[in-house]
C-alpha cells in the first residue's frame, strides 16, 4: 500500500447559526472547519501513513476559502494538497464527484477516504457517485479500519447494526463518527505545512468543459424554518410535574 | 408521453419499511393517469412482504428473491436494481427510496449510473403543473432550500416521518418474480452482522424520541431512558455529549453531526441544548425537556420544561404513562 486520498470538504462550523441574507447563506464572520466526517477520514489516513507508511494526498473541489481546510490537514500531516477550484464554476453533487473523478483518474492510488456526507448540504452523494464512476468498490459508514496487504477489513454501521466486509483494494470508504478520534495540527506541523506541495487545479487543468459538469439539480429558493417559541414550564414536586404533563400531552398537545 | 416512477421499497426483520410506504405515497401524488408505478421489493425470503406489498401498489410489483440479498450489500443490491430497472418496459422518470442506512448508499450509485441528478432527504414535496420542487434541510435542519431536477428526472430519498404513508390501493398490484445472476467476482464479501438493535425501534423512524445527555452521567443511567421509550414503543436517542462521554453508541447521536429526527414527541433529558444538537431535533412535533438547570438553552425550543433531576422525573413519567395505558386497555 503506497497512496491514500482523502476526498474532503470544508464546512461551517457546527455550532454556527444560519443567516439568510438575499437569498443566500450569508457566510460573514462564519467560522469554517473541515467537514467533521471528513475529518476522520484524514485522522484514518495519516494513521495507515505511521502505520504502513503510505503517501496521503488531500483533495477539495471548494472556492478559494477551502484552500484552508486543506492547510489544516496539511498541518495534521498530509503529504500534498489539491484545491480544485470551483468559484467560477456553477455545479452540484453530480459535478463536484465528476471534478473529482478527472482527478483520481491521474493518480494511482490503493484507497480513497472521505466523510459519510457534509453537515452542511447533508446529501452524502459525492463520495459514493465517486466510487461508481472510479468503478471502485465502497462501503460506506465505516468505523473500524485494517488493511491487510491487497484487501481492507472494515466494520460498517448500518443504523446501529455492525457489518463486518472485507473490501478488495484499491477502494472507496466513507468515515462515520467512532472511526477514531482526530488529532489537532501541531506547531511544527503547521510549520511544515507551509512547505508542502499544494496545487491548484482548473477545470481545464482536469480536461473537463462546462457541459460535462452541467448541475442536475437547482436551488430555487431557501428559508429557515420557523423559530420555535419556549412553551410551559410546569412547576410543582416531581410527582405533580408529571402529572400534569401528561395531562397536557392528553389534552392540550393530544400527541398519546 | 407516459412516464414511469420507480419506488425501491425496503423491509426490516421480514416487514415493509413504513418509509417504503411513504415513497409509495410520494409516487402516486406525483404520477399522472397512464404514468406507469413499479416497486422494487429485494432480499431473501420475501412472500409476505411482497404479498403485503401487492395491497399498497396499483402496478407491477418487481421480486429479486435470493440467498445473496438477505443484507444489504452495496454491490450486489446495486447490481439487483439494475437488473429490475432493465426489466421495466421504459426508462423511469423518478426512482424514490427512503433516506435510510440502505437508501443513503443506493441511491447515489444509482445516480452516477444513470449519469441523473439526486434529491436527498427530502422531507415535502410540491408539484405544480408539469413542476415537481423538492423540501430539503441543510445544515441538517438549521434552514430548508427548494431545489428541482432540471430534466424532471433522478433520484429522490425520502426522509422517514414526514410524508404520509401510502393508503392500500384499490386493486392489488401484480407481483413479478425475477431472477438474479449475482456477478461473477464481487470485490466486497460481507463477513458478520452484528445486530445491535435487533427487535428496536429505528431512531429516524420511532414517532416518539426518548434522548439522553451529559446529565445523564453514565451508561448505567440511560436504563431510565430506555424504560420510558420501551413503554412507548419509542426509540432512545443522545446528544454528542453523552456519545463523546462513552456513556452510549455513536449510532444513537442525534445532532447535525449525526441523526436528525422528527418524531411526533421528542423527549430530551439531561441535554443542555447546544446549537448542533437542537439542529438535530428541531422539527420535532412536541419538544419535552427535563433539565435540572433552568437556564438550559432546550427550554427555549420546548413545548413543555421540567427543572428536576431526570432520576427523579424520568421513572415517575413511566409509572404515569403505565397507568394511562392500563387504563385505555381496561
Amino acid at each position: 500500500m503506497q497512496h491514500v486520498v482523502v476526498i474532503l470538504k470544508q464546512t461551517f462550523d457546527t455550532e454556527e447559526k444560519i443567516v439568510i441574507t438575499d437569498g443566500k447563506v450569508s457566510e460573514d464572520g462564519v467560522k469554517f472547519v473541515i467537514n467533521p466526517y471528513d475529518e476522520y477520514a484524514v485522522e484514518e489516513a495519516l494513521r495507515l501513513k505511521e502505520a504502513h507508511g503510505v503517501s496521503v494526498t488531500v483533495v477539495s473541489a471548494g472556492p478559494d476559502r477551502a484552500a484552508e481546510a486543506l492547510r489544516t490537514a496539511l498541518a495534521m500531516g498530509a503529504d500534498e494538497a489539491v484545491r480544485i477550484a470551483t468559484e467560477a464554476i456553477h455545479t452540484d453533487e453530480y459535478g463536484i464527484s465528476r471534478l473529482l473523478a478527472a482527478f483520481l483518474q491521474t493518480q494511482s492510488y490503493d484507497l480513497i477516504l472521505g466523510g459519510n456526507f457534509s453537515v452542511d448540504n447533508g446529501a452524502g452523494q459525492v463520495a459514493v457517485r465517486l466510487a461508481k464512476l472510479l468503478d471502485l468498490p465502497h462501503v460506506s459508514s465505516i468505523t473500524e479500519l485494517t488493511v491487510n496487504g491487497e484487501q481492507a477489513t472494515v466494520v460498517r454501521d448500518a443504523e446501529g447494526d455492525a457489518e463486518t466486509l472485507e473490501v478488495k483494494l484499491p477502494a472507496l470508504l466513507t468515515a462515520q463518527q467512532g472511526l477514531n478520534e482526530p488529532r489537532y495540527p501541531s506547531l511544527p506541523g503547521i510549520m511544515k505545512a507551509k512547505k508542502k506541495p499544494f496545487r491548484e487545479l482548473s477545470l481545464t487543468d482536469l480536461g473537463l468543459n462546462e457541459d460535462e459538469i452541467t448541475p442536475k439539480t437547482q436551488r430555487l429558493g431557501i428559508s429557515l424554518p420557523p423559530a420555535r417559541q419556549a412553551g410551559k414550564l410546569i412547576s410543582g414536586t416531581p410527582g405533580e410535574q408529571v402529572e400534569e404533563l401528561v395531562r397536557l400531552l392528553r389534552s392540550e398537545a393530544k400527541v398519546i | 408521453m407516459s412516464k414511469s416512477y420507480v419506488v425501491i421499497v425496503e423491509t426490516k426483520e421480514g416487514k415493509l419499511r413504513q418509509v417504503s410506504l411513504e415513497a409509495l405515497h410520494a409516487a402516486n401524488l406525483l404520477r399522472e393517469d397512464g404514468d406507469h408505478l413499479s416497486a422494487v421489493l429485494l432480499g431473501h425470503q420475501l412472500d409476505d412482504a411482497a404479498a403485503e406489498l401487492a395491497r399498497y401498489i396499483e402496478g407491477q410489483l418487481l421480486v429479486i428473491d435470493h440467498a445473496e440479498l438477505h443484507t444489504y450489500q452495496p454491490e450486489l443490491a446495486f447490481e439487483a436494481v439494475i437488473q429490475a430497472l432493465n426489466a421495466l418496459p421504459d426508462e423511469p422518470k423518478l426512482i424514490l427510496l427512503g433516506h435510510t442506512a440502505i437508501g443513503r448508499d443506493l441511491a447515489p450509485q444509482l445516480a452516477a449510473r444513470l449519469a441523473c441528478g439526486q434529491v436527498s432527504d427530502v422531507t415535502a414535496i410540491h408539484k405544480d403543473g408539469n413542476r415537481i420542487t423538492f423540501t430539503r434541510p441543510l445544515y441538517a435542519g438549521k434552514a430548508f432550500e427548494q431545489t428541482i431536477l432540471t430534466d424532471g428526472t433522478g433520484v429522490v430519498t425520502l426522509r422517514p416521518n414526514n410524508l404520509a404513508p401510502a393508503a392500500p390501493a384499490a386493486a392489488a398490484g401484480t407481483i413479478v418474480p425475477l431472477e438474479f445472476t449475482p456477478p461473477s467476482t464481487l470485490q466486497t464479501i460481507l463477513k458478520d452482522v452484528v445486530r445491535k438493535v435487533s427487535g428496536k425501534v429505528d431512531l429516524t423512524e420511532a414517532k416518539i424520541v426518548v434522548s439522553g445527555g451529559r446529565g445523564v452521567k453514565s451508561a448505567v443511567g440511560f436504563k431510565v431512558l430506555e424504560e420510558l421509550a420501551d413503554c412507548l414503543g419509542g426509540a432512545v436517542g443522545a446528544s454528542r455529549g453523552a456519545c463523546d462521554a462513552g456513556y452510549c453508541d455513536y449510532a444513537l447521536q442525534i445532532g447535525q453531526t449525526g441523526k436528525v429526527v422528527t418524531p411526533e414527541i421528542y423527549i430530551a433529558c439531561g441535554i443542555s441544548g447546544a446549537i448542533q444538537h437542537l439542529a438535530g431535533m428541531s422539527q420535532s412535533r412536541i419538544i419535552i425537556a427535563i433539565n435540572k438547570d433552568p437556564e438550559a438553552p432546550i427550554f427555549k425550543v420546548a413545548d413543555y420544561g421540567i427543572v428536576g433531576d431526570l432520576f427523579e422525573v424520568v421513572p415517575l413519567l413511566t409509572e404515569q404513562f403505565k397507568e394511562v395505558f392500563a387504563e385505555r386497555t381496561s
